[in-house]
């Protein structure tokens, strides 16, 4: 909390902007964002878009999981219903990219709400695997319904279009992905700020007393589940749209556990812990490659080492930040804002 | 309809069955005492295959010392995993304990690969080599005698639970930590036992079906499939564990068999499905009742 710094009136305690000095950061983080293509190399342009999508991703899951409680190990399925629907949109019909990611967030959303019809029976675990059979299911349809999906071979897309502009390099996409990205992440801070977001958190604190208080149990996590795979939708479909190419294997079970890790590490229920932790698991396997890619010259089999190394690292900090850092980056990062809103009075 | 074709598919399932009956023992055993889901124990199950592919193929000691030295590794790292990095999430969210298992899923998976390499291994063939005909159907000896071998471990577990000390010691708590603990029951020790217990009943179910199947370090993919029995069977049911371990593991052998391989994880999913539809706490799994 910083001095002098007492709310007056109820718009004020809710406001997403609390200080001026946010504004100014995060004015100067959009603007970074900005320059950002226009300074980055092709290798770091690709990352960029890497962690735009990631965080789409991270953002919807952490709808679900960290503010409603639901766990999900189908947000890859989800990701997949997005990335197929513009793989094929784009195959067969000239719509540009705004409608296609739309109705591939819709598909999803329809798709997600199917999925979470049992959370009305079944809670907690039994829900994790019921979605996670939602995943098995969806990946064998992506398999198998060869006359849409094209089986094992995948479909190959067009790049996106819009008024006769095509987005074909990694440079072009980044203008869509992070503001889209940017967009969506300011959407679900609103989401927090009315009812129906706060129903979501009432019902993961206790779903009982969230009953009993008159909040329709079904119809929030309804929405819930759709919201979350509306997300996860559009990030498939940016992933489907950046790649060009979609598979049954791009969107493996690992992928859904990649997700609920980027939502523990970064800090379960708060969405700049999503972003971080989004923005921190898809750089880490990177950081292993550049240092793998620096070891090299002294020892020839540090390749051979990375993929275990990286299997280890990522169970590492799943464990790790469970057991020290329940709350994840997100309170590494309250931390040190503390330490300097109160430096140098404290110490 | 080939009789004979249908039979011996459903004998090889039904074996196959009788194993992953054993894994979701162990799974059951675990989630009674502790209520943690384990979603590592197929990684555990790796984890003492390659003990044993360590121990009698690189260390060329005779099967039958490597078995049991290996099925010790794995209920050991059961053990030591409790201790280390179950034991502080004691009190968290269920799903806070169930993404740590994740988590060791994953290191587990890392330092195999590391020690052994990514490439499928064939464990040293100890089982007998005779076919095995029940009438006329042919069973494969590998299967047929694992099979008995798991079955006899299952049989010591049940009169252990049913009979022994310890096992009223892991009953009792299952039933009331509260009050077990108030009798003189020492409620962390039961807690590493069930997980010594449990991971010992997946090691030797992992060396038994690595033998039949080969082994890679994606081995511990199996747990899925422990995963749907239990849920079946009922998280805290042994006797569903039984029986959803052998139909589950039938109706992948036949769904295998005659709609083809890829068709395997699709029909057990389906009826999984079923289940958390009809009846959400499985065939024979305590409803519980929530209050607020």
């Amino acid at each position: 909390m910083r001095i002098g710094d007492a709310k007056q009136s109820y718009e004020a305690d809710e406001a997403i902007w609390t200080s001026s000095t946010q504004k100014v950061w995060f004015s100067l983080f959009l603007v970074g964002l900005l320059v950002f293509p226009f300074m980055a190399d092709a290798y770091l342009l690709y990352l960029g878009c890497m962690v735009g999508i990631a965080v789409i991703s991270t953002t919807g899951l952490n709808i679900l999981t960290g503010f409603t409680g639901l766990i999900s190990l189908g947000q890859a399925g989800f990701m997949g219903v997005g990335g197929y629907t513009v793989a094929w949109l784009s195959m067969n019909t000239a719509l540009p990219f705004p409608i296609t990611l739309l109705l591939a967030g819709l598909l999803a959303a329809a798709v997600g709400i199917l999925v979470g019809l049992p959370s009305l029976r079944v809670k907690g675990l039994y829900l994790a695997i019921a979605t996670l059979a939602a995943s098995v299911f969806l990946h064998f349809i992506f398999a198998e319904w060869e006359s849409v999906t094209g089986g094992m071979g995948g479909l190959s897309l067009d790049p996106a279009h819009l008024f006769g502009l095509t987005f074909q390099s990694d440079f072009a996409m980044y203008f869509i992905i992070v503001p889209l990205a940017v967009l969506m992440v300011f959407g679900a801070t609103n989401i927090f700020r009315t009812r129906t977001g706060r129903a979501f958190i009432a019902i993961r604190d206790r779903d009982i007393s969230a009953e009993i208080l008159g909040i329709n149990l079904l119809r929030y996590k309804l929405m819930s589940f759709a919201l979350s795979s509306f997300y996860a939708g559009v990030a498939g479909g940016l992933f489907a749209y950046f790649y060009r190419v979609v598979t049954p294997e791009s969107f493996p079970l690992s992928m859904s556990i990649f997700y609920l890790a980027a939502v523990i590490v970064g800090g379960m229920g708060n969405l700049l812990g999503g972003i971080l932790g989004a923005a921190f698991m898809t750089l880490i396997p990177e950081a292993l490659k550049l240092l793998t890619a620096a070891l090299t010259p002294f020892y020839p089999n540090a390749p051979i080492f990375m993929s275990p190394m990286l299997e280890i690292i990522f169970g590492a900090l799943i464990v790790g930040f469970l057991i020290f850092e329940p709350h994840g980056l997100a309170e590494i990062w309250h931390r040190i804002r503390r330490f300097f809103s109160l430096w140098p009075f404290k110490n | 309809m080939d009789w004979l074709f249908f039979g011996e598919i459903s004998l090889a399932g039904l074996a196959m069955g009788g194993l992953y009956a054993l894994i979701a023992l162990g799974f059951v055993i675990i989630y009674k005492a502790t209520r943690v889901i384990n979603f590592a124990i197929g990684e555990i199950m790796m984890f003492a295959a390659y003990l044993f592919l360590a121990f009698a193929g690189g260390m060329e000691m005779s099967p039958w010392v490597a078995l049991p030295l290996a099925v010790l590794g794995g209920s050991l790292l059961g053990g030591v995993i409790e201790k280390v990095m179950i034991r502080p999430m004691l009190g968290e969210s269920s799903i806070s304990v169930v993404m740590v298992t994740i988590g060791i899923a994953s290191i587990l998976v890392g330092l195999v690969e590391l020690v052994w390499g990514a490439d499928p291994q064939l464990l040293p063939g100890f089982l007998p080599r005779k076919p095995v005909f029940i009438g006329e159907m042919y069973l494969a000896p590998k299967i047929a005698y694992g099979f008995l071998i798991g079955a006899a471990l299952l049989v010591v577990y049940l009169l252990y639970f049913r009979f022994s000390r310890g096992g009223v010691a892991l009953r009792a708590t299952a039933s009331d930590q509260a009050a077990a603990y108030s009798m003189g029951i020492n409620v962390r020790r039961v807690f590493n036992l069930a997980w010594v217990f449990g991971s010992l009943a997946a090691s030797l179910a992992g060396v038994l079906v690595a033998a039949t199947g080969g082994l890679s370090p994606q081995f511990g993919a199996i747990g899925l499939s422990v995963l749907v029995v239990v849920i079946v069977g009922g998280l805290d049911s042994i006797l569903g564990a039984l029986i959803a371990g052998v139909f589950i593991g039938w109706l992948e052998t036949v769904a295998g068999a005659y709609l083809g391989g890829e068709y395997r994880m699709p029909a057990t999913f389906a009826v999984l499905a079923a289940i958390l539809v009809l009846r959400p706490y499985g065939l024979f799994g305590t409803h519980e009742i929530e209050r607020v």
